[in-house]
C-alpha cells in the first residue's frame, strides 16, 4: 500500500490542475466568448438594470400580474437565523415542498389554495399546476390552461379586454417541438413584459 | 399515460442505445491500451502523468495490488476534498464568502464524491464555494467515475485472460479513463449545454429586480462544466440544492433529454465493451437487453405511477390530466420527470429533475427498487457492469445446481470460492439498508429529521440508506440528513457500499484471471441467449424481492393502498 501512495498522491495533483482548473476555465473561456448570453444566465435587462433571467421564475403577487406556481423555497428568518421562514423564488436556495402523497400538510396547503383562487376569481379550472409546488421552487413556466384561467381577471386588473389578454397568452404560449419534444407552457416573467407593453 | 409521453421517452432511449454501441467498442480499445482517434492529442499528457507519477504503464499489477492502489487513491482523495472544504473560507474564488464547511458534513460530502454516490446533505448554492466545486466536487466526479470504469475492466479482465496472475494497471486505467472517455464527451456535453442555456461563469450571484420591484438574488457559478461531467460519470451532485430540476442546470426540454441520455450512454456503453473485451458481442449484448429490459418495465411502472395524477388532490378539485406535479417543473412535465427517475436510480447517477419524496407511492416505489437492486440497470460507470456481472454469476450458478453440472461463465469454472466471494458482496447492501433503516426508526434523532409521517416516513429513511449504500446519491429529499446521526451513518453506509462490495468483486476477478479457460462443449450452458436473460431477470427479482419485500410492504405499499383508501398523514 505504501508504494501505491506516491501515485495516488501526484495523481489527485495532477487530476486536480487538469479537471478541476484546465476543464472548467476553458469552458469558461469559450462559453463567454462564444456564448455569453447563456453562459451568464439569460439575463434580461432594462433601463441599465437586470430584470431577472428568462430562466428563473419570479414572485408575482400583483393583480395586475399573470402568477407563477406556488414556490417552495424558503431564507433563513432575519428574527432567528436557526429557523427558516417562506421566501417564494428564493433564487439562492432552490427546493421543492417534498411533501409526500398521502401528506395531510400538501392536502391541506392545496386546498387553501384553491379556495384563495377561487376567492380572487383567477381560476375557472383548477390546472394541476396552479396550486402544486415545482420541484425547483423557481419554475419559470405555468401551463397554457394556468395562464388562460387567470386572464380574465388580469384584463379587469388592467381595464383590458379579456381577448386581448388571451390573445397574448397565445401569442407567449410555446408548444412542443415537432409535437412531441417538451411540454406546451408559457413562461410567466416574458408574458408579463408582454403584459406591460401593451397599451 | 399518453402517446406523447411514450414517445418521448422512446426518441431518448434509442438515442441511448444508438451512441453506446459504438462508444462501447471505443471505451474497450481505450482499457486494452490501443491507439485511438485521441490519442495524438492525449498521449503526451498520459506520458507526463505517468513521469510525474513515478508509475511504469507497462507494469501490471496483481489483484491485490490494484485494490491497494484504489485505496490509497481514495483515501488521498478523501483527505484532499475534506480539507479543502474545510478551509474555503481561506481559499481564493468564494464570492459569496462562506464559512468552512462543518466537520460533519465535510466528512459526508468527502465520502459522497469519493464513492460516486454524491449525496447531497448540503445545498450547493449556501454552502460551497466555487473554489471547493471545482477543485473539490468537478475533479472527484471525474476519477470517482474513473476508478468504477478501472474495477469494472479489472473483472472483466479476469474474464478475458487466462492463467493471468495481473488484472492490469490501477493508475493506466483511472488516468486513460479520464483522458480518453470522461474528460472529452464532458467537453462536448458542456457546451451543448451552454448552447442550451446552462451557465457558465465565475460570478457568484446577480442581483435583479423584479418587474414588481421586489429584489432577486440569483445564484450562479460554473455550472455547464460540472453538470456534463456529473451526468457522464453518474455521480449526481448538482450545482444547486434542487440539482436538474433547477432551470439553471437543465433550462428546457433539449437539456433534459441530453442529461438522461448522457447519464445512461456511458453505463450502457459498458456492456458492449464487455463483449468486445470477451471477444464475443452477444455475451455483451445479452447482459445489455437485460439490463434494457429492467430500465423500460421501471420507466413504464413510474410513468403510469404519475400520470394519473394524486386521487387526494383530484377529489378536492385538481385537474389531474397533467399528473402529479408536485415538485415536478411545467417544462420537463411526467413523462421525462418520470424517466430520468428510474434513468438516475437504474445507474447509480441520482441526479434529479424531480422531487422523488413528492412522487405518487408506487411512483417512488420505482426509483427505491432500483437502488435496493444496487443499480444495474445499466448502472453506474463501472459499478454497474461489475455489479451485474456479480448477478450473472450467481444466475449461472443456479442454473448449474439445477442441471446438476459445474457451472460455467465464459469458459471460467465457479466454484465456491467466487460464489462466497459473489455473495458476501451481495449481502452486503440488505445488511447495511436494513440494519441502519431499523436503528434509526428507533432512534428520536432519527425520526426527528422526518419530512412526512405515516408510511412514507419510513421509506424516507429506507430510501437515504438505500442510496447512500448504493452510491446513488438521489434522496426522498423531506429527510433533514445534515444532522450528526445521518452525516455520520449515511457515510458509513456509502464507505461500506462501495468498498465492502467492490473488494471481493476484485478478489474474484483475480481469481477468474488466474483461472485456465475451459472451450465451449455441447454441454455448455448459453449465457447470450433469451433463456439466460430469462434466467437473470428471474434471480434478480427472486434475490432483491424477498430481500426487500417485507420493508416495502411497511413503506410505499401500505402507502399506496393508505392513498386510495382516501387516507392523509
Amino acid at each position: 500500500m505504501l508504494s501505491q501512495i506516491r501515485p495516488a498522491i501526484v495523481m489527485i495533483g495532477l487530476f486536480t490542475a487538469l479537471t478541476g482548473l484546465v476543464y472548467p476555465l476553458a469552458i469558461t473561456g469559450v462559453a463567454q466568448l462564444a456564448m455569453p448570453t447563456q453562459a451568464n444566465g439569460s439575463l434580461i435587462e432594462g433601463d441599465g438594470t437586470v430584470i431577472g433571467s428568462t430562466l428563473i421564475g419570479q414572485n408575482f403577487v400583483s393583480d395586475r400580474y399573470f402568477h407563477g406556481r406556488p414556490s417552495a423555497t424558503t431564507a433563513p428568518d432575519p428574527a432567528d437565523p436557526s429557523k427558516t421562514t417562506d421566501a417564494p423564488y428564493n433564487a439562492s436556495n432552490s427546493m421543492g415542498s417534498n411533501l409526500g402523497p398521502t401528506s395531510k400538510k400538501l392536502v391541506d396547503r392545496v386546498n387553501a389554495a384553491i379556495e384563495a383562487e377561487f376567492a380572487a376569481g383567477r381560476i375557472d379550472v383548477v390546472a394541476a399546476d396552479a396550486v402544486t409546488t415545482s420541484a425547483s421552487g423557481l419554475d419559470p413556466h405555468i401551463s397554457p390552461q394556468f395562464a388562460l384561467a387567470q386572464a380574465s381577471a388580469v384584463a379587469k386588473a388592467r381595464n383590458l379586454s379579456e381577448m386581448q389578454v388571451r390573445a397574448l397568452v397565445e401569442a407567449n404560449t410555446e408548444g412542443r417541438v415537432l409535437g412531441v419534444i417538451g411540454e406546451p407552457r408559457v413562461n410567466v416573467l416574458l408574458l408579463n413584459m408582454a403584459l406591460d407593453r401593451l397599451k | 399515460m399518453t402517446s406523447i409521453g411514450l414517445a418521448q421517452i422512446a426518441i431518448v432511449l434509442i438515442a441511448v442505445v444508438v451512441a453506446a454501441i459504438p462508444l462501447g467498442g471505443y471505451i474497450a480499445r481505450v482499457l486494452a491500451g490501443e491507439r485511438t482517434l485521441l490519442s495524438p492529442a492525449f498521449s503526451p499528457v498520459e506520458r507526463a502523468f505517468y513521469k510525474f507519477s513515478g508509475v511504469d504503464p507497462a507494469r501490471e499489477q496483481s489483484w491485490l495490488t490494484y485494490t491497494m492502489a484504489m485505496l490509497a487513491f481514495s483515501v488521498i482523495g478523501f483527505i484532499s476534498l475534506y480539507a479543502l472544504q474545510r478551509l474555503q473560507a481561506y481559499l481564493p474564488l468564494n464570492p459569496q464568502g462562506f464559512g468552512g464547511v462543518p466537520a460533519d458534513l465535510a466528512f459526508n460530502t468527502s465520502i459522497s464524491f469519493v464513492t460516486n454516490t454524491n449525496w447531497q446533505n448540503y445545498g450547493g448554492e449556501t454552502t460551497m464555494s466555487h473554489l471547493t466545486q471545482m477543485l473539490g466536487l468537478t475533479v472527484h466526479n471525474f476519477v470517482s467515475a474513473a476508478t468504477g470504469l478501472a474495477m469494472a475492466f479489472a473483472l472483466v479482465r479476469g474474464f478475458s485472460r487466462a492463467e493471468s496472475p495481473t488484472v492490469g494497471n490501477f493508475w493506466v486505467d483511472l488516468t486513460r479513463a479520464t483522458l480518453y472517455v470522461l474528460l472529452p464527451m464532458s467537453v462536448v456535453v458542456a457546451l451543448v449545454l451552454i448552447a442550451l442555456g446552462v451557465p457558465q461563469t465565475l460570478q457568484g450571484s446577480i442581483e435583479a429586480t423584479t418587474l414588481e420591484g421586489a429584489k432577486q438574488a440569483i445564484a450562479i457559478g460554473p455550472m455547464a462544466s460540472q453538470e456534463a461531467i456529473k451526468e457522464l460519470g453518474t455521480n449526481g451532485g448538482g450545482f444547486f440544492n434542487a440539482n436538474s430540476a433547477h432551470p439553471f442546470e437543465s433550462p428546457n426540454a433539449f437539456s433534459n433529454m441530453l442529461e438522461i441520455w448522457a447519464l445512461l450512454v456511458v453505463p450502457l456503453a459498458l456492456a458492449f465493451a464487455f463483449g468486445r473485451a470477451v471477444l464475443d458481442h452477444r455475451q455483451g449484448r445479452a447482459i445489455a437487453i437485460t439490463m434494457m429490459i429492467v430500465l423500460v418495465a421501471g420507466a413504464l411502472v413510474a410513468y403510469w405511477a404519475e400520470a394519473n395524477g394524486n386521487p387526494l388532490l383530484t377529489a378536492i378539485g385538481v385537474d389531474p390530466s397533467p399528473g402529479n406535479m408536485e415538485g415536478k417543473e411545467v417544462r420537463f412535465g411526467v413523462a421525462t420527470s418520470a424517466l430520468f427517475a428510474t434513468a438516475t436510480t437504474g445507474t447509480s447517477c441520482g441526479a434529479v429533475n424531480s422531487m422523488h419524496d413528492s412522487f405518487m407511492p408506487l411512483g417512488g416505489l420505482v426509483p427505491l427498487f432500483n437502488m435496493l437492486m444496487g443499480s444495474i440497470a445499466p448502472g453506474g460507470v463501472g459499478a454497474g457492469l461489475y455489479g451485474f456481472l456479480v448477478l450473472a454469476i450467481i444466475a449461472v450458478f443456479v442454473a448449474g445446481l439445477m442441471v446438476g453440472r459445474t457451472p460455467e461463465y465464459l469458459g471460467k469454472k465457479i466454484e465456491a470460492r467466487e460464489m462466497k466471494l459473489a455473495m458476501l458482496a451481495v449481502l452486503i447492501y440488505p445488511l447495511t439498508v436494513l440494519g441502519f433503516t431499523a436503528i434509526s426508526v428507533m432512534l428520536e434523532t432519527g425520526l426527528a429529521s422526518l419530512n412526512n409521517a405515516g408510511p412514507h416516513g419510513l421509506s424516507e429513511i429506507l430510501y437515504a440508506f438505500a442510496s447512500t449504500t448504493d452510491n446513488n446519491g438521489s434522496a426522498f429529499a423531506g429527510l433533514t440528513g445534515n444532522t450528526l446521526w445521518y452525516n455520520t451513518t449515511l457515510g458509513v453506509a456509502m464507505l461500506l457500499g462501495r468498498f465492502a462490495y467492490v473488494i471481493p468483486v476484485l478478489a474474484i476477478a483475480g481469481s477468474f484471471a488466474a483461472k485456465k479457460k475451459t472451450a465451449a462443449s455441447v454441454g455448455t450452458f448459453p449465457t447470450h441467449g433469451p433463456l439466460f436473460i430469462g434466467l437473470l431477470i428471474g434471480v434478480i427479482i427472486i434475490l432483491y424481492l424477498l430481500q426487500y419485500f417485507p420493508a416495502l410492504a411497511l413503506g410505499p405499499i401500505v402507502e399506496h393502498f393508505a392513498l386510495f383508501a382516501g387516507k392523509t398523514f
